[in-house]
């Protein structure tokens, strides 16, 4: 039966070898065929029709992506493109497959030499498995570089690599911190009140002794809230040294994880059901009003709107506690860059559209009214167009944009580089279960884990 | 002319070769060359844009933590596998075989149909049930009979335990499906021979069922092996993600796949899927000779 099983499999693999070699041939329905997922076929093929010009005359520009958000974006995108530019109109191609296919398929298409799309999407944390040895994308210092005055740099620098950039981010990343209003007014905390990590321990006792629930939630298989952390202090170390050397041992982690294990022996804090802020059992728990509060960057205000509906109206957006009054508020995390692969046909074009879809100030504005995201570009954080509503407004109420304007000159940078998906590793399975939940000693944990990193 | 092209056609001697070919190119394109492509790569450093030799220092490089973690849990959970799953379905087979059973059909269907689910849906649901929070099935479960609520995900034996119940549930079907086949080729005469010597119930059970059932049993064995070591969608699912806590639930296939994409060091994973192939093939000829299954059928 086993066997059956593996005969099945092979049989599946080749059909699907067969329809991708179509797709070269036939670009538009093989594509499609072979690579979307169940969820993004339809609307993405729908879309498809409505984006692009299909007189025939548009190129066909294929885009890989793990996320329907963005696909739907691109194709928005390319409306607009068409409608500024009759002369030389696109068509986006877009193939949605699950996280790991996309980041494993691009590694492979690229390693190999060819399949690969014209522009994907590759997410932070993987990035630097495509900027080993020589990467095989295309240097967009040309459309980034005239731009950067007002560009923020330090989301260009995490997708660089000897001077060269190769990605375009989505947005920010600005981390800031959410509350549950209704618990904190229960407790008799008031939220502006808290501006240091000390302060927030504090209240969270308060919260604790009045209301019985928890303060906050700590992630024990991932490592947001101790990355926001740690990145968040003054100085360019974090996860990694500004040298992109493994830092766990260094007084910043040290410090931070001492901090969040004071917490969770209190039981100010607990664990985040099923070890992460993205479990459907997370998800379950705050929003049954499980924790009071939890810090995360502000693309996660997608995950309150869609998965955790109950608390529409009750959240409330600050920027983060610092660690000593005047220091730092936030750092730019996590983030997806799209890249030009140097098997495109028409890098030229595409380079054009990314930079009109993302680099522009239209196409920053439009990240935001789009999709939710703070944009790259800072002249674009006071324009008008910011302070309309959107789905967001609606469930945090307004003013979104005057938390990130607030902190907008303290956002920390990150360091990203080979060694980040070992180091993430590392947390995933062993620091933060160790430190959190067994209890073990801080300092040693994290000098055995970092020694075996080196 | 004529007579040799028909000579050639209707050779006896070239026939059975032009039908094998098939399966002779099919098994060098897709079997024999990415093995040794495997075998070549384990000894590089492979990076975009080039590939060097590096001797063996991928194989040194596996001297650490983690795979010796993934290698242990591989082998115990193998182990543990084959121990569960191949006598109690040898057992209820012979249930389900007696003529004194009721119901034979249905708990012959549900039995099987684990089998048929997907293991993603399978592995997710159980992530549920396994769940750290009060309300999960297992937790409520407990906490009814008076014990406290657990990690079941979070500590190295009932992590283990839930792989193992996983395993069970979804296996066992096709194994007693195995012995079924296996009991109907067992000719009835042996039996009520048995019984007019005298033989109880305990003694035909293990002195014709057990020892006729060898071949079958050699067989699921054998794919238990294998099937153990190459776990690692199941361990993915339950803790959505190869991030177990202290690599708890860490297989072999789960660290190849992260030395191998997650942190994208295909020499590393190459010589991990040789060193894991060295050792299914080990243990399955160890096995073999134990078995006697070199040894000419008397």
């Amino acid at each position: 039966m086993r066997k059956s099983y593996l005969v099945l499999l092979s049989v599946v693999m080749m059909m699907s070898l067969v329809l991708s070699a179509c797709s070269g041939s036939n670009s538009n329905a093989g594509g499609n065929e072979s690579g979307n997922n169940a969820a993004g076929n339809a609307s993405s093929q729908d879309a498809n029709n409505a984006g692009g010009a299909s007189d025939g005359k548009a190129t066909k520009l294929e885009f890989w992506t793990f996320q329907q958000l963005h696909a739907d974006y691109y194709l928005e995108m390319a409306k607009r493109w068409n409608e500024a530019n009759p002369d030389k109109p696109i068509e986006i191609v877009p193939t949605v497959s699950p996280f790991d296919d996309v980041h494993n398929k691009l590694l492979v298409s690229l390693q190999s030499g060819s399949g690969a799309p014209d522009m994907a999407d590759i997410e932070l944390g993987k990035f630097p498995n495509f900027l080993k040895g020589e990467p095989q994308l295309e240097p967009l210092n040309d459309i980034i570089e005239p731009d950067l005055a007002n560009l923020i740099k330090a989301r260009f620098d995490i997708y660089a690599k000897d001077g060269k950039y190769y990605g375009v981010d989505y947005h920010v990343g600005a981390s800031v911190i959410y509350y549950n209003k209704e618990i904190l007014d229960k407790a008799g905390v008031n939220a502006d009140d808290i501006k240091t990590w000390d302060d927030f321990a504090k209240a969270g006792q308060q919260v604790l002794e009045k209301t019985g629930i928890p303060m906050t939630t700590l992630e024990t298989s991932e490592q947001w809230s101790m990355w926001l952390q740690t990145a968040q202090q003054p100085g360019n170390n974090d996860l990694l040294t500004a040298s992109f050397e493994p830092n766990l041992d260094s007084p910043e982690v040290t410090k931070v994880l001492k901090w969040q294990q004071e917490l969770m022996k209190s039981g100010v804090a607990v664990g985040a059901p099923g070890g992460f802020h993205h479990t459907e059992e997370y998800f379950g728990f705050m929003n049954a009003g499980g924790a009071a509060s939890i810090w995360m960057p502000l693309w996660y205000m997608g995950r309150f709107t869609d998965s955790m509906p109950d608390l529409k109206g009750k959240i409330i957006i600050r920027p983060m506690p610092a660690w000593n009054e005047g220091e730092p508020r936030s750092a730019g995390m996590g983030g997806t860059g799209t890249v030009i692969t140097n098997q495109s046909k028409n890098k030229e074009l595409a380079k054009e559209f990314l930079k009109f879809s993302k680099i522009s100030k239209e196409g920053s504005i439009a990240t935001w009214t789009e999709l939710g995201f703070d944009p790259i570009r800072s002249d674009a954080w006071t324009d008008p167009a910011m302070k309309e509503p959107n789905k967001f407004t609606e469930y945090f109420g307004d003013g979104i944009f005057d938390v990130l304007t607030e902190v907008k000159d303290e956002i920390e940078g990150i360091n990203i580089g080979e060694k980040t998906p070992e180091v993430i590793d590392a947390i995933k399975t062993q620091t933060n279960v160790r430190i959190l939940l067994d209890g073990e000693d801080v300092e040693k944990v994290l000098k055995e884990v970092n020694d075996t990193l080196k | 002319m004529t007579g040799r092209r028909s000579n050639l056609l209707y050779s006896q001697k070239i026939a059975p070769y032009v039908f094998v070919v098939p399966f002779l190119l099919s098994f060098a394109i897709f079997f024999v060359y990415p093995v040794y492509s495997a075998i070549t790569m384990s000894f590089q450093e492979i990076v975009p844009g080039e590939a060097k030799y590096v001797g063996t220092a991928n194989y040194e490089e596996l001297w650490n933590p983690s795979f010796l973690k993934a290698l242990k849990n591989s082998t115990v959970y193998t182990a543990l596998t084959i121990v569960l799953l191949i006598p109690i379905p040898l057992v209820l087979a012979v249930f389900l075989n007696s003529k004194a059973m009721v119901f034979k059909n249905f708990f012959r269907s549900t039995l099987f149909i684990p089998a048929l689910t997907s293991v993603v849906v399978a592995g997710t649901i159980f992530r549920m049930a396994f769940g750290e929070l009060d309300g999960s099935l297992m937790n409520t479960i407990v906490t009814a009979l008076g014990f406290e609520k657990q990690r079941w995900l979070g500590d190295q034996w009932l992590a283990l335990m839930t792989l193992l119940i996983l395993a069970c549930w979804r296996w066992m079907g096709i194994n007693l499906l195995y012995f079924m086949a296996g009991l109907q080729n067992i000719p009835k005469e042996l039996y009520e021979s048995a019984e007019i010597d005298g033989a109880g119930t305990w003694k035909k059970f293990t002195r014709i069922t057990v020892p006729l059932l060898k071949p079958i049993t050699i067989y699921v064995f054998t794919i238990s092996i294998y099937g153990g070591y190459a776990m690692f969608t199941e361990s993915y699912m339950l803790w959505s993600g190869n991030r177990s806590p202290k690599d708890i639930g860490l297989t072999m296939v789960g660290y190849l796949y992260r030395s191998g994409w997650e942190q994208f060091n295909l020499g590393l994973g190459a010589a991990v899927g040789v060193v894991l192939l060295v050792i299914t093939l080990l243990v399955t000829v160890i096995q073999l000779r134990f078995f006697g299954l070199f040894k000419k059928e008397d």
